[in-house]
């Protein structure tokens, strides 16, 4: 699908042409043909895993494509390494800002764009002069002296961004750079955007985001299942447009949600408050209830949940477990006392890597498997079997390391050693991301017969979708506190995210 | 009003602070403390310090540790002294040349092997600890150089002194200091040695090259160490196996712990490092005029050690806190 | 959300990679090397001298060492669980010190090891409220501890020995079923470190706190407590060292067990413990111990001089290391 140019002015900026990438055997992005023209704002949109990512990160010379080709102003170009792309005008500011912490912002500005030999002199006073000049022009106010560790994320950001306008940048790319963001701290971002865009440069923004990427991009790509599906004009397409070209189906086919009964309350949260991170929470969960909790990134929903379980406790407020009040200190106390948490991050807080899949799966239940102190070997064995047999977990060996285990799988066999303790109350933090479509559907059944045999779910999820057709209810949580608690009749993806986006942004998105 | 506030608020005041109140307390119980007299002895439990707490400031703010440098001390100070024993004939100052070179060539194994095998230079400099200090009772046959074999113009270095009784090899320790100085703050490379010991992973996305870098500050730490072994013989007048740099690395440490520069890289300063090994002098002097017996030195760097590192972690706990406060607010 | 770069999402199920062979898995590791390293010594040393078929000679001669290695059986559990304890040799000093010095001003036996053990112990707790509690990084806090253990020692003893009573002496020559019983004490400890690190629940908390401390925090692993307890055991082991050593040796003086760090750290090391945790075993430190004793016994037998002793154990633990980290980054998937 190319574009021929009428006049070298209508040249794309970037033109990629069957761009396809692997990782191992494993096929991320397969045939991509995109235009990036000059001066416009372009939204790459797509589910987890969609590739869209992927495709930034061959542009920013992150990763290089295993077929296909790139062209530059009409001029074929190789992007081998990330030095490589930024001397091509080409800079990717990452969702978590990287930079030297213990260094001044001025320093962070320059480092690494100059050259000169390695005893040269390091001009103080016309970097720090430099610096201000180019954080003014941002419009941000900062101390370019004082080390980037004090600042917040989105001035982070804002350094990224003035470092690609330092090396004159003519295509920035922005990885998901709303989501730790306050409303006004878009606002500032947006404007920035657009100034960059009248000036001629290319700004790639992703996002799954689609009130965002409304309010502020020219044309939208939309990626599904390593694809490119469409690329449009954003005034062209409805919501509901995009919703089906990421997904592919109408929403409720492929997910359902089996009737369980609703028994007592099992989990129930009032007033916990942890300050600065979130205020004055309460909710229940009833027996048999899957309860959805939505929200943006930095919501504090994974905060609120750590809490509950006892890993990072908060300040005050009341937890009580099937009745009774509890106080929890500590994760172990939470599992005696039948709660489960399949955290967020697997490979942070989850698996151990070089561990066998059995040991992994075993993990959250030493008494079971070691009665007296001394581990059983059988009766780990038939645990394990028994859970990979049940949750359908593909390996070739339960003593293989856990990190031989695709995604999936990985998450899978996490989600059994939560099972294997017998929880009342089951928390679930983003069970499915980083997972293809269809192990996601697996997973999908699987939640539903949990609470059909009588467990209290909690489902933290970003992906709209998941949580309308999965919850019995959904709560909202924004910028701490819990805004919303809506009834599955009423739920809607205009609902929850109207929920979900910050005070001063709703003006905003109208 | 700003401007002096944060300056009080920095770590080289407290040192400086520390240092005064020190003083004062010790010049009330014991006057003597507090006259040039002292000053010099002071000054001249320094220069070694000061000279291997410039090249492990470097190492730390790499976010690596050299644990070998007092064994490097102790070769490079052999090697340099049996050269003047047994070919006397050479020129003294060219005894400086080998032991800087010595040093340097010990340093750069360091760092090879860290580099190379992509090891922890904990454990790296702490093999390496014992292989050069077996090295040297190796090439020295266990024995001793002494004193009329070291070129007495090196030893005048500790002793004359061009102005208010301070001996050359002070001098020679506070230009090593004003060169670290420049190296740290004005120089390219310099600024990417504490880049890289702030985030290693970023560092080579700004095209920084990790592997020479490193090799660049063991280099320089081995040297240093190697300069501060001919300084052993010009301060002491003699080479032996076993007490040459025998406790050098754990002095050094202290003075940079307390000196402000940071275990996680990335944090120090050179006034912070030279307060930190004035106020360990002020300690070290002060001990046997207190009577306390030397014996108990290790003790104290020890403790040091210890608090610095307190300090540290409640001023960075400090930090965070009021960071998460003003986030709360916000 | 995006994708994360480090597991890529299937597009096509190719769901997990085809396992090492067991034969793999259960031959090429650190501890066979540590073996094969060991068989070479006794081969190269009983070349040089032969002494080394006595096994009576062997046995004795490891009594030197039997203190050390008992140490690092539980240092190989300290590394294994993510931290380090480089106070070990100085903690040695200073407990034999007060030991000794509690017997020599009350003549009770008793009483002065109680003194000994318990000062171990205190010691122990002290690297572990830094470490566990206050949360600093237990390498450089154990490089202070062991400057102000021995300096506490030194200003103990001073520049002197102090003797023991004779009942107390020569525990490296009593046998028992013709066994040295430093080296009876070294196999127990063996014995029981292995069954408790390899077949207890605990053993295995340890190798899980190791590889993912976060996780085995969420997995409602009780980490905290847990190495807590092995620098209370360290401490302990320490102390009982310490007064084995004095033991051997006749009386106390404050640079007893000096550079002793060295020598654990590298029977760890040489046994085939993954200085970054989550890998080791005690078969392997072990066999470290043994390799060890015997290399070090040759170059005396050989009569080499103590500095190039020094040079070569510098030497092992550098190759050591390097070796062991080659072979986990090639098993790594």
């Amino acid at each position: 699908m190319g574009e021929t140019p009428a006049s070298p002015a209508d040249t794309p900026l970037i033109s990629a042409r069957g761009i396809s990438k692997s990782f191992a055997a494993i096929e991320v992005l397969r045939d991509v043909d995109l235009d990036l023209r000059r001066g416009e704002i372009h939204a790459l949109l797509g589910e987890n895993g969609a590739g869209k990512s992927t495709f930034a990160k061959i542009l920013a010379g992150v990763h290089r494509p295993t077929r296909g080709t790139l062209r530059l102003n009409g001029d074929p170009v190789e992007i081998p390494n990330p030095i490589a792309a930024q001397r091509l005008g080409i800079t990717l500011i990452h969702q978590e800002p990287i930079s030297f912490p213990d260094l001044s912002v001025a320093e962070n500005l320059v480092l690494g764009r100059t050259r000169g030999s390695p005893l040269g002199r390091v001009p103080w006073a016309q970097m720090t002069r430099e610096a201000r000049e180019l954080v003014d022009l941002l419009g941000v106010r900062m101390d370019v002296t004082k080390p980037m560790r004090g600042l917040s994320i989105a001035d982070q950001q804002m350094v990224e961004i003035a470092r690609a306008l330092a090396s004159d940048s003519r295509l920035i790319i922005m990885d998901e750079p709303t989501a730790p963001l306050t409303p006004k701290e878009v606002d500032t971002l947006f404007g920035i955007a657009r100034r960059l865009r009248d000036e001629g440069r290319t700004i790639v923004f992703i996002s799954h985001r689609l009130e965002e990427v409304r309010v502020l991009c020219d044309r939208v790509t939309v990626f599904r299942d390593g694809n490119k599906i469409a690329t449009e004009e954003i005034g062209k397409l409805t919501d509901a447009d995009i919703i089906r070209l990421m997904i592919g189906r109408p929403l409720r086919e492929y997910m359902h949600k089996s009737g369980a009964e609703i028994g007592e309350v099992a989990l129930k949260v009032d007033g916990l408050t942890l300050p600065g991170t979130f205020r004055d929470i309460s909710f229940e969960v009833r027996k048999g209830e899957i309860v959805g909790l939505g929200g943006l990134v930095g919501a504090g929903r994974t905060d609120v949940a750590r809490a509950i379980f006892g890993v990072a406790p908060a300040a005050s407020g009341m937890v009580s477990i099937n009745g009774r009040a509890v106080s929890i200190r500590e994760p172990s106390q939470a599992i005696a006392l039948g709660l489960a948490y399949v955290s967020e991050d697997r490979a942070v807080s989850g698996i151990f890597r070089t561990l066998s899949v059995e040991e992994n799966i075993t993990a959250a239940i030493p008494r079971k498997i070691a009665p007296g102190g001394i581990i059983k070997g059988i009766l780990e064995k038939a645990l394990a079997s028994e859970s990979v047999r049940k949750l359908r977990i593909r390996l070739a060996s339960l003593r293989q390391p856990i990190g031989e285990l695709s995604g999936g799988n990985q998450q899978k066999a996490i989600l059994a050693r939560w099972l294997l303790t017998d929880p009342s109350v089951l928390i679930l933090d983003e069970p499915t991301r980083g997972i293809d479509i269809g192990v996601k559907a697996e997973f999908y059944e699987m939640i539903g017969e949990l609470a059909a045999g009588g467990r209290a779910i909690l489902l933290i999820s970003s992906e709209l979708p998941e949580l309308l057709a999965l919850c019995d209810r959904v709560l909202v949580m924004s910028e701490g506190r819990l805004t919303a608690n809506i009834a599955r009749a009423d739920a809607t993806q205009e609902a929850i995210m109207s929920a979900a986006v910050p005070r001063s942004m709703q003006a905003v998105a109208a | 009003m700003n401007a002096l506030r944060s300056i009080l608020l920095r770590r080289e005041t407290g040192i400086a602070v520390m240092i005064v109140l020190f003083v004062i307390a010790v010049g009330i119980a014991k006057p003597r403390f507090l006259s040039l007299e002292y000053l010099r002895i002071i000054l001249l439990l320094t220069p070694l310090i000061m000279i291997g707490a410039m090249g492990q400031m470097l190492v730390l703010v790499a976010r690596h540790v050299d644990l070998s440098i007092g064994s490097t001390q102790a070769f490079a100070a052999m090697v340099t002294a049996m050269m003047f024993k047994f070919h006397p004939e050479i020129p003294w100052y060219l005894g400086f040349l080998v032991s800087i070179g010595v040093g340097l060539g010990l340093g750069l194994v360091n760092g090879a092997l860290t580099t190379l095998f992509r090891l922890p230079s904990i454990i790296v400099t702490l093999g390496t600890l014992n292989l050069y200090r077996g090295l040297t009772f190796i090439i020295s046959d266990a024995r001793q150089v002494d004193r009329q074999y070291i070129p007495s113009a090196l030893k005048a270095m500790s002793t004359t002194s061009p102005i208010l009784g301070i001996p050359w090899i002070i001098f020679m320790a506070l230009g090593v200091a004003v060169l670290t100085y420049w190296f740290a703050s004005h120089t390219r490379v310099g600024r990417q040695v504490f880049a890289l010991g702030s985030n290693p992973v970023a560092a080579p996305l700004r095209g920084i090259r990790v592997n020479a870098v490193t090799l660049m500050v063991f280099s320089i730490s081995g040297a240093l160490a190697g300069l501060s072994g001919i300084m052993y013989a010009s301060r002491w007048g003699f080479v032996n196996p076993s007490n040459t740099g025998a406790g050098f690395e754990f002095q050094v440490i202290a003075a940079v712990v307390i000196g402000g520069v940071s275990i996680n890289g990335g944090v120090g300063s050179v006034l912070g490092v030279v307060l930190g090994v004035l106020l360990l002098g002020c300690v070290s002097a002060a001990l046997p005029l207190l009577g306390i017996p030397g014996t108990a030195q290790s003790a104290i760097y020890g403790a040091v050690i210890i608090i610095a590192l307190l300090i540290d972690r409640s001023v960075r706990q400090r930090g965070i806190a009021a960071l998460a406060a003003q986030r709360a607010r916000a | 959300m995006t994708d994360q770069t480090s597991t890529p999402t299937a597009v096509s199920a190719l769901d997990a990679a085809t396992p090492r062979p067991r034969w793999q898995v259960i031959l090429i590791r650190p501890e066979t090397m540590t073996f094969v390293l060991l068989v070479l010594a006794f081969v190269v040393s009983s070349s040089i001298s032969p002494y080394f078929l006595d096994i009576n000679y062997i046995l004795s001669s490891f009594t030197l060492y039997a203190e050390f290695s008992i140490v690092a059986l539980v240092l190989t559990m300290v590394i294994i669980a993510g931290e380090i304890d480089l106070s070990p040799a100085a903690n040695m000093a200073l407990s034999a010190c007060l030991f000794a010095w509690t017997y020599q001003a009350t003549q009770s036996m008793p009483l002065a090891i109680a003194v000994g053990l318990g000062a171990g112990l205190a010691m122990g707790a002290f690297n572990a409220v830094l470490v566990i509690g206050l949360q600093l990084p237990s390498i450089i806090v154990t490089i202070g501890t062991l400057t102000l253990y021995r300096g506490l020692a030194q200003i103990i003893a001073g520049d002197q020995s102090i003797r023991l009573p004779d009942y107390f002496i020569g525990i490296n020559n009593d046998l028992w079923l013709g066994v040295p019983v430093p080296v009876i004490l070294f196999l127990v400890v063996t014995i029981a470190l292995a069954f408790f690190l390899g077949a207890t629940i605990w053993g295995r908390q340890i190798y899980q706190i190791g590889t993912n401390e976060v996780a085995a925090q969420h997995a409602g692993i009780r980490a905290r407590r847990i190495k807590f307890m092995l620098f209370l055991a360290m401490g302990f082991a320490s102390a009982v060292a310490g007064m084995m050593t004095a033991s051997r040796l006749g009386s106390v003086r404050y640079d007893l067990g000096l550079g002793g760090e060295l020598q654990m750290v590298l029977m760890a090391m040489l046994g085939g413990t993954y200085i970054f945790g989550g890998r080791g075993t005690i078969l392997g430190t072990f066999l470290a111990a043994w390799l060890l004793s015997v290399i070090s016994t040759g170059m005396l037998t050989a009569q080499w001089l103590p500095a190039t002793q020094l040079c070569v154990l510098g030497l092992l633990l550098i190759i050591s290391i390097v070796a062991t980290n080659l072979i986990y980054s090639r098993t790594q998937r």
